[in-house]
């Protein structure tokens, strides 16, 4: 992991000081409600439903033990609902009393969020993240937001260069970057160096692959203009190859003429892939100009030195306890019981390979009956922690899909992080499996939310809790958003659900076939409307009738099934949409159909 | 950074020539600058970021050396990013507290990016400002190399 240095801690300290202070001048009424929502909101405080929701920056999802076990601290001192004023609670939604409170939640983009803090202590978490050198900076607002990675970044097979370095400079760049403060729309930058896109990134303002050219030099392609939102898009390749050292004078540029031309008008076109898919060939011509303005008479000076990517490259060395040959653990090595079927499967789909071949990389799943997608309690978020400590170097990722990855395990001590893990309740076998969904939380918390997601998604992963029947329906992307808003990515989704509000009321319009550019599904695209929006208490039907239309439909090479959406991209969307429609009751048949795109 | 209350305030006469203002959608390249010793930009909100661009634009790459001048809804914590951006002056707007400004100018030692002013990032700047750590990784990962 990235070893802060003195300066960089006292960075982190100073902004815990500097929002303490304009917090203070919000409570003594010498600033303004409006003038300090934009400065909270660039410290990760939104004001949600009930109560504020602060986001947490998790640079390329990194995560050491001491941080977690800060983050097991405020789930459980600080996220408490009974602190907040519940008198705006809407009896349409779900019970209160029924939502999870004290615990954290983990973002499609590797960040942490809590929900029930109150703002009159929101200086003091503060203060405790920066104890541990985190912190909630461009976790929101019109700014460049925390850049995103490959949760394998570094010890994935299939990786060209690790990207965490230059994910790490990049973060330093746009932290507290003074021009591109307040832009048109937020911005957000997506970074992997492997061959499988684990980091969703044709689907980001800004997305990088760092690659090798025909000479062995290190460089990325640059894609621009990603997004989801109302109008999905993907993004478009401006530079096939930039040298590395170049990225931050190649950023400065798009960042500027988005800054400079962006709209401002719209808030619903305010995002660079707006400008880019109207302006085309001229907005990548404006971009190059102004590098090589940047180039020539600005004198480069963010050109990346080779010594200061070796400085930012020596915190990312192999942790010294992983390295070298392996001597067989001093522990005993616990038996698992011959009859627990989840153990080969968890091996099967809950461990990946490794770089080095006497280590693995191991999920810990978030996805369960009981809690919400992505949410861990404090007392697990500590174990989450224990686990680091013991089996991964102190070291674990937050993933797109919402769980934790341990990176750094050893094959010898699989058993025994099994048996804990197992103990914990974060070893279910379903690691990209239909109830590994990714979901947003939805009209119960979320201010902007149509529909909620909480209910929805809970009562599929109860109707899919056969391990043998998951496994038979294989690798699939469930996604759903409570809101076009698209945080829970319904549009990369194989199967996707979205929230609508019609007249007061939540329905949810399916989608089919999208894709977040990873190997198992293909190039990154929307996945198409199949019809009408339905009703919620029809939605875990419509998913049963998908997916039995793909067992009934799919073929088999050996013993391996083709996979659900490969089965869709050969037979085509209509039986599907068939087998959909034909789960409608009445109440769903008279909605109106609303349009995915603008 | 000098601040300058509302009142004290002039904005150029129209058709002045040392001294003019302009709106934020305009690139600050097409404009003649000959003779011009002040420069105002106006920020119509404080959530409108296009005037910082401007003002990168008129510092650092045409190598304006008058005053820049912030207008609008200018406010105390954005007064570091305005100077940092190329500004030098900035006119507060009615009624802001001035009180706490001189706070955000003393709170942070350094950025870690270079700017219209202080052009060169912090990576750039001597190792000896690096700190302890970068010399203890340097020494991890020579022995990793050599193990």
């Amino acid at each position: 992991m990235y070893q802060y240095t003195e300066f960089d801690k006292q960075f982190v300290r100073s902004r815990a000081s500097q929002f303490r202070d304009q917090l203070e001048r919000w409570q003594a009424g010498k600033l303004a409600e409006e003038e300090f929502r934009p400065l909270r909101l660039q410290n990760g405080w939104y004001v949600q439903r009930f109560a504020p929701m602060l986001r947490i920056a998790v640079p390329y999802g990194e995560l050491n033990s001491a941080q977690l076990r800060v983050l097991a601290t405020i789930a459980r001192d600080y996220d408490h609902k009974e602190d907040n004023d519940l008198s705006k609670a809407n009896p349409g939604l779900s019970d209160l009393k029924s939502l999870p409170s004290r615990c954290a939640h983990f973002t499609t983009r590797q960040n942490v969020q809590f929900n029930w803090i109150p703002l009159d202590k929101s200086a003091d978490v503060m203060d405790l993240l920066a104890s541990v050198n985190m912190h909630g900076i461009q976790t929101s607002g019109n700014c460049i937001r925390n850049t995103t990675s490959d949760e394998r970044a570094g010890v994935a097979i299939d990786e060209v260069a690790d990207p965490r370095p230059l994910a790490e400079i990049i973060r330093q760049w746009s932290t507290l970057h003074p021009e591109f403060a307040f832009l048109p729309r937020k911005f957000k930058i997506a970074i992997t160096g492997a061959t499988d896109d684990r980091a969703a990134t044709a689907w980001h303002d800004v997305g990088l692959h760092v690659l090798k050219n025909e000479a062995g030099e290190i460089g990325f392609r640059v894609m621009v203009g990603g997004g989801m939102g109302r109008t999905p898009v993907v993004g478009t390749v401006i530079r096939e190859f930039l040298p590395w050292n170049q990225i931050l004078n190649y950023l400065e540029a798009v960042v500027r003429v988005y800054n400079r031309w962006g709209r401002r008008d719209n808030i619903y076109k305010a995002r660079i892939k707006i400008l880019v898919k109207a302006e085309g060939q001229r907005y990548i011509d404006e971009v190059e100009a102004e590098y090589q303005q940047i180039l020539t008479h600005d004198g480069a000076p963010h050109t990346i030195s080779q010594q200061e990517l070796d400085r930012v490259s020596a915190s990312f060395v192999v942790p010294a306890s992983r390295v070298g040959t392996l001597p067989l653990s001093a522990m005993p090595i616990p038996t698992i019981d011959p009859a627990d079927t989840n153990y080969p499967r968890w091996l099967a789909r809950n461990v990946a390979p490794h770089k080095n071949p006497a280590l693995r990389c191991v999920t810990l799943s978030f996805k369960r009956l009981g809690y919400s997608p992505g949410d861990a309690t404090g007392e697990q978020l500590d174990i989450a922690a224990d686990l680091a400590d013991r089996y991964s170097a102190g070291e674990a990722r937050v993933t797109h899909d919402q769980n934790l990855v341990l990176p750094w395990v050893r094959a010898d001590e699989l058993p025994a992080l099994y048996a804990e893990a197992h103990a914990a309740g974060l070893a279910k076998a379903n690691v990209r499996l239909l109830t590994d969904m990714i979901v947003c939380p939805g009209g119960d918390f979320c201010a902007l939310a149509n529909a909620r997601s909480l209910p929805i998604s809970e009562a599929i992963s109860q109707r899919y809790q056969d391990l043998d029947e998951l496994h038979d329906l294989g690798e699939i992307d469930v996604h759903m958003s409570g809101c076009i808003n698209s945080c829970g990515h319904h549009h990369s989704a194989h199967i996707g659900i979205l929230g609508v509000d019609k007249d007061g009321q939540e329905w949810y319009q399916v989608t089919l076939g999208g894709s977040d550019g990873s190997d198992l599904s293909g190039a990154a695209g929307a996945g198409k409307v199949v019809g009408p929006s339905f009703a919620a208490a029809e939605v875990p039907e419509v998913i049963e009738a998908v997916l039995d239309t793909y067992r009934s439909v799919r073929q088999s090479a050996g013993d391996k099934a083709e996979t659900f959406i490969d089965t869709l991209r050969r037979v085509g969307h209509d039986p599907f949409k068939q087998a959909a429609n034909a789960a409608r009751t009445s109440t769903g048949r008279a909605a109106p159909q609303a349009a995915t795109a603008a | 950074m000098k601040l300058i209350a509302f009142a004290a305030h002039t904005a150029p006469a129209e058709g002045q020539k040392d001294a003019i203002s302009l709106a934020n959608d305009v690139d600050p390249r097409t404009v003649p600058l000959e003779g011009v010793s002040r420069i105002d930009l106006n920020f119509p909100k404080f959530t409108d970021g296009r005037a910082f661009s401007q003002a990168f634009l008129l510092r650092r790459r045409l190598g304006f050396q008058g005053e820049i001048r912030a207008t609008g809804d200018v406010l105390i914590d954005q007064l570091v990013q305005m100077q940092r951006s190329g500004f030098d002056v900035a006119v507060l707007r009615e009624g802001v507290d001035a009180s706490a400004a001189q706070r955000q100018f003393d709170r942070y030692k350094g950025f870690y990016q270079g700017d219209a002013v202080h052009v060169v990032p912090h990576f750039a700047e001597p190792a000896s400002t690096l700190g302890p750590d970068a010399a203890a990784y340097a020494g991890e990962l020579e022995r990793q190399h050599s193990a």
